[in-house]
């Protein structure tokens, strides 16, 4: 077993590393622009709700859509490049993130929003400092969803040759190799679990005291 | 002064207003009561503006209100709604200083500003300005609510049923205090309630509506001894009797049972009765039980001599009142100097009673709540 392991990492360790950050980028890059675009859309659509309730089942239908396939599609009009990849990755991660924005903010009790606007807040007041805070977990969560699918969904990178843990796995399947698929799978599971971790973190720093659960 | 001018209010096709006109003086506490549905909250709620006015004018101070901007209008009138009013991601002294915040007070002012509030009511700063709303209890809740209406000192409070999520112990505090913050700073209040007890006890003047129409507008004590419809006899029940409270008499809220001891006692013999009875002192009476005096437990302690009768002890200075004489009066003279209690005398100075303040307190209870209750 240890012997495997360290054969492993002598043959393959410089590759996991620097498949590991690949990974990483690809994650990150696309979860930012995702979470940039949903947290506005999310906002958008919570000032249209009659809008909204047919907007998000249609936005819902592209999440249906195979990664795989869309990759594929935008690999054809793009090429090989990083952005068909974070593209690809972005719109997936959109969706968790709008859809927990945009439900946090239509759920935060009308009769505080009234308060506010009878103390005299603007819409745009109303919106910064009452409805996002208390928003806040919901957005989070939604961002936590997106981060983990996306770690797994970047493995399709390698697909069309862009690298990243996927890499591993798909050398594997081609070689039969089941130390590769799971020196890929594994790392990006850990990654996955990490992440999740971390965004709970911020979850609870982002959370006003006030609507902490635990006493 | 606010004034209402034909004022008319619909939701879609369902009017809810029809012709509304009515004016509130500077420094007035308004109570809007009525049944559900009457447009008492829309009323309350097209002062600032949360809901539109359909026809006609509301003006303050003679200016109409739509011809103010309306962020402007809202902060510049205190707002309170019901128990969860409070922004639960801010602590108390955010949701105090909201107002004053979008006023932009510099922060110096806005620190004293909510010191001197939250010592108004009893919060230490120390104690309560870091705390969350879901770490107060909702007396302490209700209270930084009617804060945050005071913190800009707005010439104008509109509180929309504030207390009625409260327990009736706690309610009965707050309104206590916010009677007594009204006293203080003379702040124009309309106070929408379905409670008629809270009604009676807050307002100057009740508003009664019903299907958005005004059926009175009269002082608590008016609406009690002339409801203007049977609706309003109704919800005044219990509180509008026969009598108010200011028709009561002495013979009303006395205790019949009095402690009384007899001129030619001998000491020995009073202090055992005022032991037995757990008493400080005893009425003191002469054959035909007609008043003396009053023998206290300290005037027997010094000067009393063992063996001898009590009559150069009997104090006779103690103010009496008479049975049909008014009772408010009475209370005044127990107030005055922290009396225990008052004798009350027939006409013939036969004691007929003592009023205590806890027999004093019975009486106006069986006023509010009925006989059998106490």
């Amino acid at each position: 077993m240890f012997k495997a392991l360290s054969d492993f990492f002598d043959s393959y360790g410089n590759m996991l590393i620097s498949s590991i950050f690949i990974h990483l980028k690809f994650v990150f890059i696309s979860v930012a622009i995702g979470f940039i675009i949903a947290f506005i859309l999310g906002i958008l659509l919570s000032r249209v709700p009659k809008l909204s309730v047919i907007l998000i089942p249609i936005l819902s239908i592209f999440q249906t859509i195979p990664g795989l396939v869309f990759i594929g599609v935008l690999f054809l009009y793009l090429g090989i490049k990083d952005i068909t990849v974070i593209i690809a990755l972005a719109i997936y991660a959109i969706f968790p993130i709008l859809k927990n924005t945009y439900v946090g903010l239509i759920s935060v009790d009308k009769k505080i929003i009234e308060a506010a606007q009878g103390c005299g807040m603007n819409p745009f007041q109303v919106l910064w400092k009452i409805e996002i805070p208390l928003a806040m977990p919901s957005i989070i969560s939604g961002l936590r969803m997106s981060t983990i699918y996306t770690v797994s969904w970047a493995v399709l990178a390698a697909m069309i040759g862009l690298g990243g843990l996927g890499e591993f796995v798909y050398r594997g399947i081609e070689t039969n190799n089941t130390t590769l698929i799971l020196g890929g799978a594994i790392p990006s599971a850990i990654i996955a679990i990490l992440l999740g971790y971390l965004i709970d973190k911020v979850q609870y720093h982002f959370t006003p005291r006030g609507l902490r659960k635990e006493p | 002064m606010i004034e209402f001018k034909n004022v008319k209010k619909a939701y879609q096709d369902n009017v809810v207003i029809e012709d509304l006109s009515f004016t509130i003086n500077d420094g007035e506490f308004v109570c809007i009561i009525g049944p559900s549905g009457c447009g008492k909250t829309t009323t309350l709620k097209m002062i600032n503006r949360l809901h539109k006015v359909n026809g006609g004018e509301i003006l303050i101070d003679g200016t109409n209100i739509n011809d103010i901007d309306v962020n402007e209008l809202r902060k510049s009138i205190g707002y309170v709604i019901q128990h969860i009013g409070l922004f639960p991601n801010m602590n108390v002294k955010q949701n105090i200083s909201v107002v004053p915040t979008l006023l932009k007070w510099s922060k110096d002012k806005i620190d004293l500003r909510i010191k001197e509030l939250m010592k108004m009511i009893n919060m230490p700063f120390d104690e309560f300005a870091y705390k969350y709303p879901n770490e107060l209890s909702g007396g302490q809740q209700q209270r930084v609510g009617v804060l945050r209406a005071l913190a800009a000192n707005p010439n104008i409070i509109l509180m929309d049923e504030p207390f009625g999520a409260l327990d009736p112990i706690t309610r009965d505090v707050l309104q206590d205090e916010l009677r007594n913050i009204h006293d203080q700073l003379k702040k124009t209040i309309i106070f929408v309630t379905h409670d008629m007890d809270e009604a009676v006890k807050m307002a100057d003047r009740i508003l009664f509506l019903d299907g958005g129409k005004i059926l009175q507008y009269a002082t608590p004590e008016e609406m009690l001894k002339n409801p203007g419809t049977p609706l309003i006899r109704e919800f005044l029940g219990k509180i509008s009797y026969d009598y108010n409270a200011s028709d009561l008499t002495c013979e009303d809220v006395m205790r019949k049972r009095v402690y009384t001891v007899y001129n030619k006692e001998r000491t020995l013999k009073c202090t055992s009765i005022m032991k037995q009875r757990d008493v400080a002192s005893l009425v003191v009476v002469d054959h035909n039980n007609r008043y003396l005096g009053i023998i206290r437990i300290e005037d027997i302690k010094s000067e009393g001599v063992p063996g001898e009768t009590i009559e150069k002890l009997i104090r006779k200075e103690d103010i009496t009142v008479l049975i049909n004489s008014n009772a408010r009066d009475a209370f005044s003279e127990l107030e005055k100097d922290n009396k225990e209690y008052l004798v009350v005398l027939k006409r013939d100075r036969q004691v007929a009673g003592i009023i205590t303040r806890s027999s004093m307190a019975k009486a106006l209870a069986s006023l509010i709540w009925g006989e059998n209750d106490v």
